[in-house]
């Protein structure tokens, strides 16, 4: 039995290898499989994307993974040390147990990961490619835009959007977004620029093809994956501004256990009760190391100056 | 008939001071059916002779004449359908993370043909590809095959005439010889009118019936291809021309 | 030891996610103090033995040789800052597009006269002056324009004039030229080979050319290796080339067109999968 299995996954790689695709599915898996190779063939990387599935796994079980409820306080319990009881990482100054709130964050960490990962890079991509391509008053207007949200601090900027807009999550992730487009739309520009007097894109603007098509099916496929990389390697900064609002009490509110407030929470503590503010930061450096890991790898795979060979 | 007129056509880059005439009152004709060469080293303008038909080129004055009707600034989708091009540069031509199908289909598609899946094959069987490539991503592909997949991509929109910008000064001679046999074949087959542009004067020697010299944006002789042959050219520089490239392959 | 370049059997191989590709397949020759051609198509290895002669493989690139020396010296050992000394000094190599080998933000000058200074101890007024000579050398006729321009306010025949002025001044014994006038028009093409050609002559120096053109190559050479799936199919005398008997040479010199001769079909290549397999000539003298 297990050699029928052997025998199909091996007809299952030799599909995905072959020399002749024989139909556009076919093609576009064989391409997406052998970039699985190679972004496997990296270690680090690897270890990164398994990071971030192990964290993606934990935010969906976390009610069952949770060793207590995240938010029922025990007063007599509070700031207890590691390993007290069930409680592996300890309580905080409400007596709540820091590994279930952990838990309970990683879903909040990936929801705002998540959105600023759809928002931002859309919308750097939009105005980038557009600026790039149209090119003339579109072009200067745009970028000055752009330059204006780069001229300022991030978290600076953020922070007043969300005095603006009003404390919370979702605020925040918008705020986050607003003021992480401009280097995507950069990026997506540059790219835009010299991929536009190419032959290809000139072949096709001879077949009477609008720029509308032009952008969206010639020019976007080329800068997703530099965006992508970038978008990675960015997240690590997203979650910390993200921890850096909750800190300040801008982003999650109490008693959400967002993990930036959680260390804003355990701030006051840190000398005698050490573990109640490192131990959301060892979460938030791991999964930003995840990022950073994947983002470095995926750069490998995906850089079209790279590929292109 | 003329399928394509150039009467005085001017080209420039950049404005005032910064100005540079790339083409300067360029005129000639092009039978229907004939093959026509333009030959000059470069920054002769010749192929922005090419582009400025196509309307690639931001200025330019002068009548550009297709089947008799002028031209305007702008190009029409029955432009595009009657006149096609072949780039140079086989790897910079073709869309890198396009397959074969996927370019082929989408020029079916912006010309409104139908019965795409019936035409794809037809093409790669015209351009000497099997239908086995047809699914295949350009890095897969030689330079050679890459060419043929350009080619086919021209022909789709099934053009009357085909300008051609260097389409084989990219490629090895053997392959080289592959492409100019297809092209000829070609032209017999669907009736084309071409216009190709070479640095090469035996591959226009071979293609074209009459060839035009460019020197400096400037058209300095027009002459018959025997005439090229038996290196009676009248303009000094197209002696040198042609003396060079005797010389060059002696 | 009279022989310039002497190579048995040398492999390149590039390990590739596929497997190991070999690009030059155990080849063996030899330079005198000659005219030698390497012509093929792109991806017959002719590029990868000029650069494997001057050990500018890269990784993740593997050289191997029974025996490969220069002038006498074996090359496979040798540690890279005696190599870099080597280079230059006793071969160097002109490539195809100057474009890329000249520095675009140093004077062309400067560069020539860095060239020099690498190899020899010379105060920089001298060297300025070699400098001048060898651009006079190479037919540039203002030198001392050229001497302090910029390498992109030069058209390319002058430009590849520069790169040879700069190979050659420190009067290296062997001079690798890989497409040097592929980029460039015919008539400059005529020109700038026709200099270097002269400048080898009048030196004694030996000549490797390498280039996909096999009739361009015999104008400007003695001996002719044709490479074919990273080995040698065939040698011939430059004079004889009409004598040549494999298919492959054949082929390439038949597919061209010519100016002069009207053909109806232009000759195409059959490749036959057996020439891969086919024992490599040896070019050793």
């Amino acid at each position: 039995m297990s050699l029928a299995a052997e025998t199909e996954k091996q007809g299952l790689r030799d599909w995905l290898l072959a020399e002749v695709p024989t139909s556009r599915r076919h093609a576009r898996m064989a391409a997406w499989y052998q970039n699985w190779l190679a972004l496997r063939r990296n270690t680090l990387a690897m270890a990164g994307l398994g990071i971030l599935i192990l964290v993606i796994i934990i935010a969906i079980f976390a009610p069952v993974l949770a060793p207590h409820d995240p938010f029922t306080q025990d007063l007599a319990n509070r700031l207890k040390p590691l390993g007290f009881g069930s409680h592996w990482l300890g309580t905080d100054s409400l007596g709540r147990d820091i590994l279930s709130r952990l838990l309970y964050g990683s879903r909040i960490t990936l929801y705002i990961v998540t959105l600023v990962a759809i928002i931002a890079p859309i919308m750097g991509l939009i105005v980038g490619t557009i600026s790039g391509y149209v090119g003339g008053w579109v072009d200067v207007v745009l970028m000055r835009i752009t330059d204006i949200f780069l001229a300022f601090p991030k978290l600076v900027l953020a922070l007043a959007f969300v005095a603006a807009l009003g404390a919370g999550i979702e605020n925040a992730v918008l705020a986050i977004s607003l003021t992480s487009w401009p280097p995507y739309a950069r990026i997506a520009r540059a790219e835009t620029l010299t991929i536009r007097k190419s032959d290809f894109i000139q072949a096709i603007q001879l077949q009477g093809a609008g720029p509308f098509r032009i952008i969206t099916k010639h020019i976007w496929p080329l800068c997703i994956s530099s965006l992508v990389i970038r978008v990675t390697l960015d997240m690590a900064g997203v979650i910390l501004t993200a921890a850096g609002l909750g800190f300040l009490g801008l982003g999650a509110q109490p008693p959400s256990p967002e993990w930036g407030a959680m260390i804003s929470g355990g701030r006051k503590y840190i000398l005698d009760h050490w573990w109640v503010a490192t131990m959301p930061g060892i979460a938030i450096f791991m999964v930003s190391l995840a990022f950073n890991l994947l983002g470095d790898g995926l750069r490998d795979v995906l850089d079209p100056k790279e590929s292109g060979r | 008939m003329n399928a394509l007129e150039l009467v005085d056509l001017n080209v420039w880059f950049g404005e005032g001071s910064d100005r540079v005439d790339a083409v300067k009152s360029v005129s000639f004709s092009v039978k229907q059916g004939d093959s026509f060469g333009l030959v000059g080293e470069s920054g002769s303008g010749k192929s922005t002779v090419l582009r400025a038909i196509t309307g690639l080129v931001p200025n330019c004055s002068g009548s550009i004449l297709v089947d008799q009707k002028e031209l305007g600034t702008g190009r029409s989708k029955r432009f595009y359908k009657t006149v096609q091009m072949v780039f140079q540069d086989p790897y910079a031509s073709l869309h890198p993370r396009h397959t074969v199908d996927r370019v082929l289909s989408e020029t079916l598609q912006l010309h409104g043909f139908k019965e795409i899946d019936t035409k794809i094959p037809k093409l790669l069987d015209d351009v000497g590809l099997g239908a086995s490539f047809r699914f295949r991503y350009p890095h897969q592909l030689s330079g050679g095959q890459r060419q043929r997949v350009a080619i086919a991509r021209a022909l789709a929109p099934e053009p009357e005439i085909l300008l051609l910008d260097e389409p084989t000064s990219a490629l090895d001679v053997s392959v080289q010889a592959e492409i100019l046999n297809l092209l000829c074949e070609l032209r017999a087959e669907h009736h084309l009118t071409y216009l190709m542009v070479s640095h090469d004067l035996s591959v226009v020697g071979h293609m074209c019936d009459n060839v035009a010299v460019m020197q400096h944006g400037e058209l300095v002789e027009m002459m018959t291809v025997d005439k090229m042959r038996n290196q009676q050219a009248d303009h000094p520089y197209s002696k040198h021309l042609l003396e060079s490239s005797a010389r060059y392959r002696s | 030891m009279s022989n310039l370049v002497d190579v048995e059997n040398l492999w390149v191989r590039f390990p590739t996610r596929t497997g190991v590709f070999d690009a030059v397949r155990g080849i063996s020759f030899s330079l005198g103090k000659e005219r030698l051609g390497i012509v093929g198509e792109s991806g017959s290895g002719k590029s990868m033995t000029g650069r494997a002669l001057l050990r500018l493989i890269r990784k993740p690139g593997i050289v191997e040789a029974d025996r490969m020396e220069i002038m006498g010296q074996d090359i496979i050992s040798m540690p890279e800052k005696q190599m870099r000394q080597l280079r230059g000094r006793d071969i160097s190599m002109i490539m195809q597009d100057p474009k890329y080998s000249l520095n675009p933000v140093m004077r062309v000058g400067a560069q020539i006269v860095e060239a020099l200074s690498i190899h020899e101890k010379v105060d920089s007024k001298l060297a300025r002056q070699k400098a001048l000579e060898m651009l006079e050398a190479v037919v540039i006729r203002d030198p001392e324009r050229v001497f302090s321009a910029y390498p992109h306010e030069l058209s390319g025949g002058m430009g590849q004039r520069v790169m040879i002025a700069m190979m050659l001044i420190a009067n290296p014994k062997i001079l690798i030229a890989d497409e040097p006038t592929s980029a460039l028009d015919v008539s400059v093409q005529i020109q700038v080979l026709e200099i270097m050609d002269k400048l080898v002559r009048d030196r004694g120096m030996g000549l490797i050319f390498i280039s996909h053109d096999l009739r361009l190559v015999s104008n400007f050479c003695d001996r002719i290796l044709i490479m074919y799936g990273g080995r040698i199919v065939e040698i011939c005398e430059a004079g004889k080339l009409e004598e040549a008997r494999h298919p492959y040479t054949r082929g390439l010199l038949n597919s061209m067109p010519q100016l002069n001769i009207k053909h109806d079909r232009l000759e195409t290549l059959d490749r036959d999968p057996a020439w891969r397999d086919q024992e490599s000539v040896s070019g050793i003298l």
